[in-house]
């Protein structure tokens, strides 16, 4: 092969996948551009009449009370689990009553929107995505739309409202039962010393933190419910179309949670040292 | 919704409406002229429909599948916007009308889907008072029952059904469910969509004598079945339009497509008779030739 042949060649190989970069961004902004019109238009219409607050109700119930005990049951393993860590590790610098704090630290303001995030977006926006999906394919959404109902307010807005006030409740439950797992693992089963367990961690753990805990919960949720309610909405096809939608909703919520937490935490934490620079 | 404040004003306002459109007095419930439709700019779908669906009687729309009958169904309902032309519904000009209006102007419409498209949480009667929850919102509870259940009978289902949700409940019943749905509102205009499409011969005549004696059942209402089956089209029709390529190849009664010389419709009503003239289940030869 001669040098202009390798050299054109090398051309149209760049040239493709030149093009194939510049398609891929292209249906990446389209589809966030998409997804984020989505989410407005639904959080616009939860403010609309006519109100859908027993759609609301009924899916608070379905995302929060039904996801109650596996919430549970991780956060009281996770608390378990990080302490019975930080405990062996603390213990080489006889620092055991530093574990209270540093594991209430964690929990609160990572571990325990993340963690309550992944698991309530597998549970219930896996359902909501096949949900809707199935609508979808079964004309139920075209129904709707032919009866004078605006399907994203009765189906989306509803949903995407429960998650939004569900996630910081059900953060809260995993934050307080992990730390019930750390006092008791700590204190009774390892007997660290109760009174500087809770003393050292009433003097680290600030409100702040807990609240960008349930505040990062909160975007979660949104994020999750736009995701999987959108990828439901938009299903194509039969039986195939609405697993797959369910699979790429859940996936693209987990990864956005972890994603987004990086950039939530960045973003508070600069809020917090501006507020405390002005008072 | 039950259990929201009503906002009277606006479900007065909306009945009002229902009976005006029920009083409709021009003579063509849909004027449909010139509507073109494009998808990506090239290729037109439809290629220029002229259409007008008298008002009261029963009309249906046939033909081969791809030929844009669906397409214009949904221009019909205003779930697509024509690229040109002009759609009148009831007089009003619906081409440029914006959601809201469309979500009221919906109200005139009842839809019969291909499967019924049941709310599957819900049970038979549950589906029929949902569009009276949605539009009816001064109705107390148990009037709203009261219709749901009446419109049920109207359909033919038995009392027995009622309580039953979609997944417990055969083709048919979920076809009477479907059209009680449609009927809930009193509307204006009834749509069948495919309504005997997979269904065996009985289950069709029985479907086709439903739609017939529900008309019969609402004078005034305008009904439009989309459909691909001829047969059923001339046991119903008062109308028949034939959609080719786009466009509408031929409109008029039964007897005008029977007499038609146009090729393709020779050739789709003789396609017809072939299948009519082939034994049904539990059907012998001989039967098929009495029916001859």
């Amino acid at each position: 092969m001669s040098y202009s042949e390798r050299r054109e060649s090398f051309n149209r190989a760049f040239d493709g996948f030149f093009l194939w970069l510049l398609s891929r961004a292209r249906a990446f902004i389209s589809e966030t551009g998409e997804l984020v019109l989505f989410g407005w238009h639904a959080t616009k219409l939860s403010f609309s009449r006519p109100y859908r607050f027993e759609e609301t109700i009924s899916h608070m119930e379905f995302i929060g009370n039904k996801s109650v005990q596996i919430i549970a049951l991780s956060g009281f393993f996770t608390g378990l689990a990080l302490a019975f860590q930080i405990y062996l590790g603390f213990k080489l610098v006889n620092a055991t009553s530093l574990v209270g704090p540093t594991v209430a630290l964690g929990i609160f303001r990572e571990l325990g929107p993340v963690l309550t995030g992944l698991i309530v977006s597998a549970r219930a926006g896996g359902a909501m995505a096949a949900r809707l999906g199935t609508m979808r394919v079964t004309e139920q959404i075209d129904a709707l739309e032919v009866m004078g109902v605006n399907p994203i307010q009765y189906l989306v807005s509803p949903r995407v409202i429960a998650a939004v006030i569900v996630m910081p409740l059900l953060c809260g439950v995993f934050d307080f039962v992990a730390m019930t797992g750390c006092w008791l693992i700590t204190v009774k089963l390892l007997e660290a010393d109760e009174a500087q367990f809770w003393f050292r961690t009433s003097l680290w753990l600030e409100p702040f933190h807990i609240y960008e805990g349930l505040f990062k919960a909160a975007v979660f949720g949104l994020f999750f419910a736009v995701i999987c309610t959108h990828r439901g909405y938009t299903t194509k096809g039969g039986a195939e179309g609405v697993g797959s939608a369910t699979n790429r909703g859940v996936v693209l919520s987990m990864v956005m949670i972890i994603v987004l937490d990086f950039f939530v935490t960045n973003l508070l934490n600069v809020m917090y040292a501006v507020k405390a620079a002005l008072w | 919704m039950v259990g929201q404040p009503p906002n009277r004003e606006l479900d007065s306002l909306m009945e009002k409406q229902a009976e005006d459109a029920r009083n409709f007095k021009n003579k063509y419930a849909i004027e449909i002229a010139d509507v073109k439709k494009s998808f990506d700019g090239k290729e037109f779908v439809l290629q220029g429909i002229d259409l007008k669906i008298p008002k009261g009687e029963i009309t249906v729309i046939i033909g081969y599948s791809g030929t844009g009958k669906s397409v214009l169904l949904k221009h019909i309902l205003g779930l697509l916007k024509p690229s040109s032309g002009s759609i009148k519904v009831l007089g009003e000009e619906i081409a440029d009308k914006d959601v809201e209006e469309l979500t009221k102007l919906r109200q005139n419409y009842g839809m019969l889907f291909q499967y019924a498209a049941l709310f599957d949480d819900m049970t038979a009667v549950e589906n029929v008072m949902f569009p009276l929850k949605e539009h009816r919102r001064d109705y107390s509870k148990a009037k709203m029952l009261e219709i749901a259940r009446e419109r049920l009978k109207d359909s033919g289902l038995d009392e027995k059904h009622f309580n039953k949700l979609p997944a417990e409940m055969s083709g048919g019943m979920r076809k009477r469910v479907g059209l009680a749905r449609a009927l809930a509102l009193d509307p204006a205009i009834l749509i069948y969509d495919e309504p005997t499409t997979g269904l065996d011969p009985v289950l069709t005549e029985m479907v086709d004598n439903l739609i017939v004696s529900t008309h019969n059942l609402k004078k005034g209402t305008t009904s439009i079945v989309v459909s691909h089956d001829l047969f059923a089209a001339f046991r119903i029709a008062d109308h028949v339009a034939m959609l080719d390529s786009g466009k509408v190849l031929l409109f008029g009664t039964p007897d005008d497509f029977l007499k038609s010389d146009i090729d393709l419709v020779k050739r789709f009503v003789s396609k017809g008779v072939r299948r009519e003239l082939q034994p049904k289940d539990g059907e012998s030869q001989k039967d098929v030739s009495s029916r001859e």
